[in-house]
């Protein structure tokens, strides 16, 4: 793929396999089945390759995946019940989401959509704030002092710059701080993903940017999204390293974005992932897909399943049990519930908080209009 | 105390804050080689090092976003746009990020930049350089929008906007970059952002504008001053957030205003500062509020511009409509 210089440069070509970078994955078999071009964790449960990780770092990964599912399955039937505005289920993409965050460091900054709940989750936003932000309030993007993660961008790719901007003060001022961004197959149609690319590439910043192509933007397939073979190879036109993985392989998503950040890390610049998934769920709440697509395309994939595939895993290694998957489920929903509650319980929010906000010191503007008459 | 243009002053001032503060940086089109198209950057690079200004690829989006995330991280990133007309490709980031991180996060994430755009007409240039659609970023919240035109509140707004805690949109009249020098003082000074500057004292009319048409409202103010009227001058400066207080005492002293600015009529920041004006003022007034104002046209190209640049006449015959009364 690209050619740089540093060796840590060649530990992300490594990934690729041999042929990837000149066609030889079909688009039919990229786009349509989902075979992506790196992976260790094969559906049925059996290992391709030495995984890098522990067992009991396995655990923790399909633990924090229970957990995210639970939070998405918990806000459809919020959103249901009229409790939670629009919602864009993640389900299907738990492994990209998890994986990718689990590879950063817990300072380092992250820009994300609204689609990427469990990746600002275990990123460190915490689950009240992304339940008060999808109530309709303001102050769930008021994360805890620490957390490095931008609230959900909800314009499609007018965040993955921010992730370059970040980076770049960082590197600027001295850090060894990197910033991700995570956006979906859709956004790289946007002008922006190309400014993004060109700067980060340009001033060589410690970005990684993570694309989850789950298919499918709203209702447009990836496959009329882009003519490119893969959206890892646009990489190469920006002079840096592009790798398509599985993406729903939570442990070739976790090796490929911590390579990526290990070379941002190191001064080496940014690169491109694109981890090759499938939104099961609709687009939002407000989405219908049966316009356009197959009902049992979602069945094939849900033989696919992330976290499925995680549980065969521990299950063939004696690992897994359902007492163990009981309590599992039993701690998320908990968790979940909790908070839930905590943000349902937060006070309305006052007209002055809303008009405190805009700037440091409302302006005598706003002065007059929070002390005027309403 | 140095005699500098308008152009040498916002040098000056950029200098001034690399000085004072590591954590500005420069960024924009052309602006570290060259020193930008204007040079208002001239020589700021090889005084501060590329690491502190910094040519960017052609993307006014990117320039917009990639200085916000600097400003979200700890900087004070100062970002050039080389024309107004050429701003909106960064429109999007000005009024979906850059406005609103400190709302959208309940102050704990802000955006401290500033984005430096010359705007204007007069020096016949190419089309799209030479708009003054200031009201499209007036008409945002959670941005402040500031107009020198002097090159003493050039330096002061300037290094204001830079210390700001909130993004500032910051306009410069090309038109008067060269035109008059001023004696300003070489320390660091700042001149606040909001309140109007009150130029000149008068009693019967208040003349008020901003930017480049401060040079055609003075005038008018001279002209008036030899037909035995005395006009008061005011220079908005800030347009977002605005002196509703500044102008409105002027008014009730004077009881007639003229509001004159180069954008076009309809839809202007004359409607709003006419709108305070009755709002609060109605019963001072002697005559209607008059807006002397560009057409509601494209900016025309140069051999039409004279057309359509608010006039000296104009201003002076707007100003005897309201002594007429």
């Amino acid at each position: 793929m690209s050619s740089r210089k540093s060796g840590l440069g060649r530990g992300l070509d490594a990934l690729i396999p041999s042929g990837a970078a000149s066609g030889a994955v079909t688009r039919q078999t990229q786009r349509d089945e989902g075979v992506a071009t790196f992976r260790l964790l094969n559906p049925d449960g059996s290992v391709r390759d030495r995984l890098p990780i522990t067992l009991d770092e396995m655990k923790s990964l399909y633990a924090d995946m229970v957990e995210a599912r639970t939070y998405d399955t918990k806000s459809i039937a919020m959103q249901r019940q009229g409790r939670l505005a629009t919602y864009a289920p993640f389900r299907g993409q738990e492994a990209a989401q998890i994986g990718a965050a689990a590879s950063l460091r817990e300072d380092d900054w992250v820009a994300a959509t609204y689609r990427d709940a469990a990746l600002n989750w275990r990123a460190g936003y915490p689950w009240e704030l992304l339940i008060l932000g999808r109530t309709g309030d303001e102050r769930g993007g008021e994360v805890p002092r620490g957390v490095n993660v931008l609230p959900p961008s909800i314009t499609v790719g007018g965040h993955m710059i921010h992730a370059v901007g970040l980076a770049w003060a960082e590197n600027l001022m001295g850090t060894d701080r990197i910033a991700l961004t995570s956006f979906g197959d859709g956004a790289t149609s946007e002008g922006d993903f190309h400014e993004a690319m060109n700067f980060a590439a340009v001033f060589n910043t410690p970005t990684v940017f993570f694309c989850q192509n789950n298919g499918y933007a709203i209702s447009y397939p990836t496959s009329e999204q882009t003519k490119s073979e893969s959206i890892a190879i646009k990489a190469e036109a920006y002079g840096m390293p592009g790798v398509q993985v599985d993406g729903n392989d939570v442990v070739a998503v976790l090796v490929a974005v911590r390579e990526a950040a290990a070379l941002a890390r190191a001064g080496d610049g940014p690169s491109l992932i694109e981890a090759v998934t499938y939104r099961i769920g609709p687009h939002t709440t407000a989405d219908d897909p049966s316009r356009y697509r197959a009902e049992d395309e979602g069945g094939r994939w849900e033989e696919k399943d992330p976290l499925e595939r995680v549980r065969r895993l521990l299950e063939r290694q004696g690992a897994w049990t359902v007492e163990w998957q009981a309590d599992l489920e039993a701690q998320a929903s908990a968790t979940i519930e909790a908070a839930v509650e905590w943000a349902e319980a937060i006070p309305e929010p006052t007209f002055e908080e809303m008009l405190n906000r805009m700037y440091a010191e409302p302006t005598p503007p706003l002065r007059e209009q929070l002390e005027g008459d309403r | 105390m140095a005699e500098l243009n308008l152009a040498q002053a916002l040098n000056g001032a950029l200098d001034t804050a690399l000085d004072a503060d590591e954590r500005v940086v420069l960024l924009g089109e052309d602006i570290g080689r060259v020193g930008g198209v204007f040079r208002i950057t001239d020589g700021l690079r090889e005084r501060h090092g590329p690491n502190r200004v910094f040519d960017t690829p052609v993307a006014e989006s990117g320039i917009v976003g990639a200085a916000f995330g600097m400003a979200v991280a700890g900087m004070r990133p100062v970002c050039e746009l080389q024309f107004l007309g050429f701003s909106y490709p960064a429109y999007d980031q000005i009024i979906n990020h850059v406005a609103r991180i400190r709302n959208r996060t309940n102050h704990r994430f802000t955006a401290p930049m500033v984005i430096r755009i010359p705007y204007g007409g007069g020096i016949g240039a190419a089309e799209h350089h030479s708009e003054s659609t200031e009201a499209i970023y007036t008409h945002i919240p959670g941005i402040k929008v500031v107009v020198p035109s002097t090159p003493r509140d050039a330096r002061g707004l300037l290094l204001a906007a830079i210390e700001d805690p909130d993004p500032v949109v910051f306009l410069e009249p090309i038109r008067l970059y060269r035109a008059v020098k001023e004696d300003i003082p070489d320390i660091y000074y700042k001149v606040e952002i909001g309140p109007v500057r009150m130029e000149r004292a008068g009693d019967d009319v208040t003349l008020i504008s901003w930017g480049a048409m401060m040079r055609e409202t003075r005038a008018a103010a001279d002209q008036l001053a030899e037909a035995g009227v005395s006009a008061e001058v005011l220079d908005v400066r800030t347009l977002s957030p605005l002196d509703r207080e500044g102008i409105v005492a002027s008014v009730e002293k004077t009881g007639r205003a003229v509001v004159v600015h180069e954008a076009p009529l309809s839809g202007g920041m004359g409607g709003e500062i006419a709108a305070t004006i009755a709002e609060r003022a109605l019963y001072s007034l002697h005559a209607p509020v008059q807006r002397v104002a560009g057409w509601d046209t494209i900016f025309p190209l140069k051999r039409s511009e004279a057309h359509y640049l608010p006039s000296v006449d104009r201003i002076v015959d707007a100003a005897s409509k309201t002594l007429e009364v």
